[in-house]
């Protein structure tokens, strides 16, 4: 009793400030967000009310379910192809670099966060305009022009533009960790490399392997400059439909349906990820 | 002792201090009247900016402070949000006027101040901007939105129709300017829907019209806000944009771009910008000053070349100071009466609808639409 209970005071005191930051900045604007489903919209002005119209209308119509599963599925598309690319990157930098090469290579890999990402989706729909620097790269050995501005293929490269230098980070790290005797003992028993790969390094390094997917998953699902600058809205992910939703009718309660649903896909897909990442583990 | 003689007032001092406090007063005052008065404006982009508002600002010591939106809705959004007083001077799109007005956004405008024995008959008593004799609204200027392309990919023959959006030309490279107005507005004229409004259709029209504009999305390559459409034209991305006209090509042709806009064979559809001024404010005086100053020759001159984009004139001597000023954008814009693209001849050749909001559906209908549209 003597000893346990300054403990408690302490770990309160420690912990308050996390606690008072969640609730000011998370819990209370959820709260706030799923009342406001429920609210009306009258002339152009919001009021509190208690109605169910909003949950009806929006996931009553279809295209919002048509958005939905085409941002999960880019989003989960975005996620795999992100670590596959990142992959090469991340294991030259964590097995084949010295300490200082690969602090340098992880420092270049957080400056493109410098600059604005509208900035670089606006850079991109100069390099893949029909008439853009890649086309023209591509018409002197006869091939194209490709369509690649407006379409899917541009709203990805913009995800991955996004997303990319943060899951080269995660994974190098995780890889970076992993014990070298165990790669040597793998090897010195017989394994191939690619046995090696699959069966010590991946596992070692799977806890930073599925964060940074996950993470380019949270990114890319909620991104709206990728499908608007670079996508051309074709069709609407579920970004660009609160967009169109709030800016014409002023239908923040509908937006807000949009947005819980969305939040709680993320909760979905977060508590799985993390599953993967951590479960099984002692 | 020291204290004592520097606290120690004598007449010549004291009058020197009179003396000086009197002389630097009116420097003060000068200072203070340095600081400009601020008029808050809601706007679509350009209206704030210095080649609209600099010489007055300049001459009134006043500072134009803008919050600039993109559409009617996206406006009255906008404004709902804010406190009574909030804008002083409200530029909204005509059909939105009357919204305004019933939300009660908006003052009374005195008719007396402002030049409407100038305006073209067709725009003295514009719809919406009174209630009987009362004036709530003042049109400024206005535009007709046609079919824009790419020069090099349609020619002006092959653009003197709506169907030139079915093209296969143009397949993949027909862009929409994302709202739902002037877009349906437009492919409800290509059905023929013309009296007594594109906007007024019962309920087969606008199912034809939902159904004409989903045979559309095969041609499409994309949905773009303002910047995106200015780009996606200029970059040759796009070769036909649906609800436009010369607001925007007319700005690209400028810098070079092999872009134009015409008046189809089933007509155009006319956006009119009108000021009003917003309800609660306490500059009522120098936003009228400023609105008849719009209205003047000078000012319409700058508003038919406004840089963000150009604009017609609703006033007569409008239309003879930009002749004298700037003669080829006169006859660019067909602000010469008879010319061919003389706006007044085509609306009273019945080729010209105002841009209305839906009459026999909601907003939030032809709104729902546009979203499943996109989606298709």
């Amino acid at each position: 009793m003597r000893t346990s209970r300054p403990l408690d005071v302490y770990r309160l005191v420690w912990r308050l400030p996390l606690l008072v930051w969640q609730g000011a900045f998370f819990v209370v604007p959820l709260a706030f967000l799923a009342a406001m489903t429920f609210w009306l919209v009258q002339n152009y002005r919001m009021e509190p009310a208690f109605v169910l119209t909003n949950w009806q209308k929006t996931l009553g119509r279809s295209v919002f379910w048509d958005a939905y599963w085409l941002t999960l599925g880019r989003a989960l598309l975005a996620g795999v192809l992100a670590s596959v690319v990142a992959f090469p990157a991340s294991y030259t930098l964590a097995f084949r670099m010295g300490d200082s090469a690969r602090r340098f290579a992880l420092m270049c890999l957080v400056v493109p966060f410098f600059t604005s990402f509208l900035v670089r989706a606006y850079a991109w729909q100069v390099i893949l305009a029909e008439g853009g620097p890649v086309n023209a790269a591509l018409g002197t050995i006869g091939l194209g022009p490709f369509t690649m501005l407006n379409s899917g293929f541009g709203a990805m490269v913009g995800y991955l533009t996004l997303v990319l230098p943060l899951v080269v980070i995660f994974q190098t790290w995780s890889l970076a960790a992993i014990d070298r005797s165990l790669i040597e003992a793998a090897g010195n028993l017989g394994a191939s490399p690619g046995r090696v790969l699959v069966s010590v390094i991946l596992p070692a390094a799977r806890t930073g392997l599925v964060l940074g997917a996950l993470f380019a998953f949270i990114m890319t699902f909620g991104d709206f400059v990728s499908p608007f600058y670079l996508g051309g809205s074709k069709p609407p992910t579920l970004t660009i439909l609160i967009i169109d939703t709030t800016k014409s009718g002023q239908q923040w309660p509908r937006a807000a349906v949009v947005a819980l649903m969305m939040i709680a896909t993320l909760f979905a897909v977060a508590a799985a990820a993390l599953r993967a990442a951590y479960g099984g583990r002692r | 002792m020291m204290t004592e003689s520097r606290l120690h007032l004598t007449r010549r001092r004291l009058l020197q201090g009179a003396a000086s406090v009197a002389l630097a007063t009116p420097m003060l005052n000068r200072a203070w009247a340095q600081e400009p008065t601020q008029i808050n404006m809601l706007a679509w982009y350009g209206h704030a900016e210095p080649d609209i508002v600099g010489e007055f600002e300049a001459a009134n010591n006043v500072k134009f402070v803008p919050k600039y939106y993109a559409g009617g809705d996206n406006m009255l959004a906008l404004i709902s949000q804010s406190p009574p007083g909030t804008y002083d001077l409200i530029l909204s799109d005509a059909e939105f006027v009357q919204q305004l007005n019933a939300a009660g956004y908006i003052e009374q405008m005195d008719p007396s101040l402002y030049p409407f024995d100038d305006f073209f008959p067709e725009f003295q008593k514009f719809p919406g901007h009174w209630t009987g004799d009362q004036l709530w609204s003042v049109m400024v200027r206005y535009g007709l939105l046609g079919v824009s392309y790419n020069t090099d990919a349609l020619t002006r023959e092959e653009a003197m129709s709506y169907n030139a959006y079915w093209n296969p030309k143009v397949t993949g490279k027909v862009g929409h300017f994302d709202w739902h107005l002037p877009n349906l507005g437009q492919i409800s004229l290509l059905n023929g829907n013309k009296s007594p409004s594109p906007f007024d259709i019962d309920a087969a029209a606008w199912g034809a019209l939902q159904e004409k504009t989903l045979s559309l999305k095969p041609q499409v390559g994309g949905y773009f806000d303002y910047g995106g459409t200015f780009s996606s034209l200029k970059n040759g991305e796009m070769l036909a944009m649906v609800g436009i006209g010369d607001w925007i090509t007319g700005v690209l042709a400028k810098d070079g771009a092999k872009v134009d806009s015409v008046i189809p064979e089933e007509g155009g559809i006319q956006w009119t910008e009108s000021y009003s001024i917003g309800k609660g404010t306490s500059k009522t005086e120098i936003v009228n000053k400023f609105i008849t100053y719009m209205l003047s020759p000078a000012g319409q001159v700058k508003s038919i070349q406004m840089a963000a984009y150009p604009g017609l004139s609703p006033t007569l001597s409008g239309w003879t100071a930009i002749q004298e000023a700037n003669p080829a954008e006169a006859k660019r814009s067909g602000l010469i009466v008879g010319a061919d693209n003389d706006p007044i001849k085509m609306y009273r050749e019945g080729r010209i609808f105002y841009r209305d909001t839906p009459k026999q559906q909601t907003l939030e209908d032809w709104n729902d639409f546009w979203s499943e549209y996109k989606s298709a």
